[in-house]
């Protein structure tokens, strides 16, 4: 009995938990829909962090390079979606195209990244990665002349959202006698995708490659000397995070129906890494917390704060937005002060710092 | 010709604030190996604070030099002392934790910076009153001004100031042996702690005297100024070698120059195909160019892998 429980997988000793977790997930939605449209849109985006957030732990978490610029490859998925699938030049791809594309240029543009400066140590690598997160969105800004490539700063407008057959990810229809609105409809896709990311980052932890990762993370040197290919290991790694990041930037595109330059810069690489670190770097429940967290907490100020001003001053004396900013940087201060790992750091990462402390 | 002249000029004044911004950020990372990413947001507020300082007292009647150089004065004084309360609340009691961590910190207290400036100084762009009266000089078809030519020399004082600093006095010493092992130092009697907080505190200190240059070339602030001119600046930092002071000066200067110049041939080089709204792009394509072939910067010491 006891070695049957031992040897069945995990989802099946924790079945409870699965069932208990599914439910959850099919039940956001709805909850959030009580509150408003708005609401699944915020569920949804917390989704779209999360699938980013585990593309960049990959980079990040499990190999240990400190890409400062992901932002990148988001932005080049979202426009390549937003080119092909849009009256901008006229094309409409569909999705199951495009999205392979996007995922495919990005990684392109990974390799090309990467290939030149993988050899940099740790904080020059992230300044490169940065340069190239903001040569990315100057270029997107200004592509509009002589040829209008990107449109500028005004974006794309009117991109196609995600169609199979006659089926619609933007308007409301009936599955099964209920009723999904567009955003709840993008939200389980989003689940499906976001799982996906999952199974890949789970798989990959303990592979082949994820331990020639960590060896990289933990002492590049002793891992080249136990053959490890350490410039190929370092490159695949990059890749493939540019790749959900390309992902990511597809969906992004079709589920907002616009993109422009704006929605790229470095705030957002940098909200990225702080969903990955603050969550717990390496560990995927950590940096799903992470990302909820870090996507969650602003709306919820955004609502929470004037009501209380008013509740406590009888009027708004601060400005509500730099307030919630104000607030979402102390929040991160505060958390790293305390939980210098993260909020859900892995055991295995808790021990290693318990022990450099001694 | 004298475009090119003119250019190098431009550059030059711009790449004389970068430097000093990358002397903060180069002598943070030289003894404690962290990128200070609210540097940026020092800047800025130096800026923000010489301005309150220089309108307020605007109407007294005092000579326009001096309201200039109260205004530095104030300013640089409470950067310091923000560089100082920066360390001690988002850095300090991180020592030891996981690299990335404090990186956290930084981003977290440049964003309450920035946003605290906006609650201060409001949201829109600020007019720095001119307090130099401004004469315009000409010479070869280039034309610069004296408040260029003070740009330039401020800061070419301020950093002899700090290589005297650096290589003369004790705190120097304590600077430099810290950088180079801290545990030996610690030994040898150094306050570790004490040097961490005035590599704070001085290089906060150069923060605020650029912050003000920048305030009084450019003549406008706004609270988000000091994201791009902290990039720029570590760029230019990471470009000469990080935690090279030399390196840091020579970096900043060269990043305005080849700034300045890439922003006027951009247009000829491509065939009017890229304008100059490219300028930002040369600073990063230079860094990633040189690092390339550069690892560790242009005057960084080649450090091997450790085994």
């Amino acid at each position: 009995m006891n070695d049957q429980v031992k040897k069945a997988l995990p989802w099946q000793r924790h079945w409870l938990g699965v069932l208990l977790i599914a439910a959850v997930l099919v039940a956001v939605p709805f909850i959030a829909a009580l509150g408003g449209q708005a609401w699944v849109r915020i569920a949804n985006f917390a989704i779209l962090y999360i699938f980013l957030a585990l593309g960049l732990n990959i980079v990040v978490g499990y190999a240990g390079l400190l890409d400062l610029g992901y932002v990148a490859f988001y932005a080049v998925g979202a426009y390549v979606y937003a080119l092909l699938a849009s009256p901008h030049f006229g094309l409409h791809l569909p999705f199951w195209v495009i999205l392979p594309l996007g995922a495919a240029i990005a990684c392109m543009f990974g390799m090309l990244l990467g290939a030149p400066t993988l050899k940099l140590r740790g904080d020059y690598l992230a300044i490169v990665t940065l340069g190239f997160g903001e040569i990315i969105r100057i270029f997107l800004n200004n592509l509009n002349a002589p040829i209008n490539v990107t449109n500028g700063a005004q974006g794309i407008t009117l991109i196609d959202p995600i169609r199979i057959g006659d089926f619609s990810f933007a308007e409301t229809s009936v599955i099964f006698g209920v009723e999904l609105s567009g955003p709840q409809k993008y939200y389980f896709l989003l689940v499906a995708l976001a799982i996906l990311v999952i199974m890949v980052n789970v798989r990959l932890q303990d592979s082949r490659i994820g331990r020639a990762w960590q060896a990289i993370r933990e002492d590049e040197v002793a891992a080249k000397a136990c053959g490890i290919n350490t410039r190929n290991i370092k490159l695949l790694a990059f890749a493939m995070g540019a790749s959900f990041g390309g992902i990511a930037g597809g969906v992004f595109s079709a589920m907002q129906g616009f993109v422009s330059p704006e929605s790229f810069s470095l705030m957002e690489s940098i909200t990225i890494l702080a969903m990955v670190v603050l969550g717990g770097m390496g560990h995927i429940p950590g940096v799903i917390l992470g990302a909820i967290l870090l996507t969650a907490l602003p709306e919820v100020l955004r609502y929470g704060i004037e009501p209380l001003q008013d509740a406590i001053f009888g009027r708004s004396i601060v400005d509500p937005e730099s307030l919630r900013m104000l607030i979402f940087g102390l929040a991160m201060v505060l958390v790293m002060r305390f939980r210098p790992a993260g909020l859900w750091p892995s055991s295995q990462r808790r021990r290693e710092l318990a022990e450099s402390e001694k | 010709m004298d475009t090119l002249l003119q250019q190098l000029i431009n550059g030059l004044t711009l790449g004389a604030v970068y430097a000093l911004v990358a002397l903060g950020y180069t002598m943070v990372y030289g003894i404690i190996g962290l990128i200070n990413f609210a540097h940026g947001e020092v800047v800025m507020i130096g800026t923000m604070v010489a301005f309150t300082v220089i309108v307020s007292l605007a109407g007294s009647g005092m000579p326009p030099l001096l309201i200039l150089g109260i205004g530095l004065l104030v300013s640089v004084v409470v950067c310091m002392v923000l560089g100082w309360a920066l360390e001690r609340v988002a850095y300090r009691p991180l020592r030891g934790a996981p690299r990335l961590t404090p990186l956290i910190t930084a981003i977290g207290m440049s964003m309450v910076l920035q946003n605290v400036a906006m609650i201060i100084w409001g949201r829109n762009y600020i007019t720095f009153p001119p307090m130099i009266e401004k004469h315009i000089y000409t010479v070869g078809g280039a034309t610069f001004t004296n408040v260029q030519m003070a740009i330039v020399s401020l800061a070419a004082l301020v950093m002899l100031g700090l290589i005297y600093l650096v290589h003369r006095t004790r705190i120097g010493m304590a600077m430099r042996a810290t950088a180079q092992n801290p545990q030996v130092a610690m030994l040898m009697g150094v306050d570790i702690n004490r040097v961490i907080a005035m590599a704070f505190i001085i290089g906060s200190a150069l923060g605020a005297v650029a912050g003000c240059m920048v305030g009084s070339y450019y003549e406008i602030a706004h609270y988000q100024m000091g994201f791009m001119l902290g990039l720029k600046a570590f760029t230019a930092a990471v470009l000469g070698g990080i935690g090279n002071l030399a390196g840091a000066m020579a970096g900043g200067l060269l990043l305005g120059v080849i700034e300045a110049l890439g922003a006027g041939y951009i247009g000829q080089l491509t065939g009017d195909f890229l304008g100059s709204h490219y300028q930002d792009i040369f600073a990063f394509i230079v860094l990633i160019v040189v690092l390339m072939f550069r690892p560790s910067g242009l005057f960084g010491e080649r450090e091997g892998d450790r085994a």
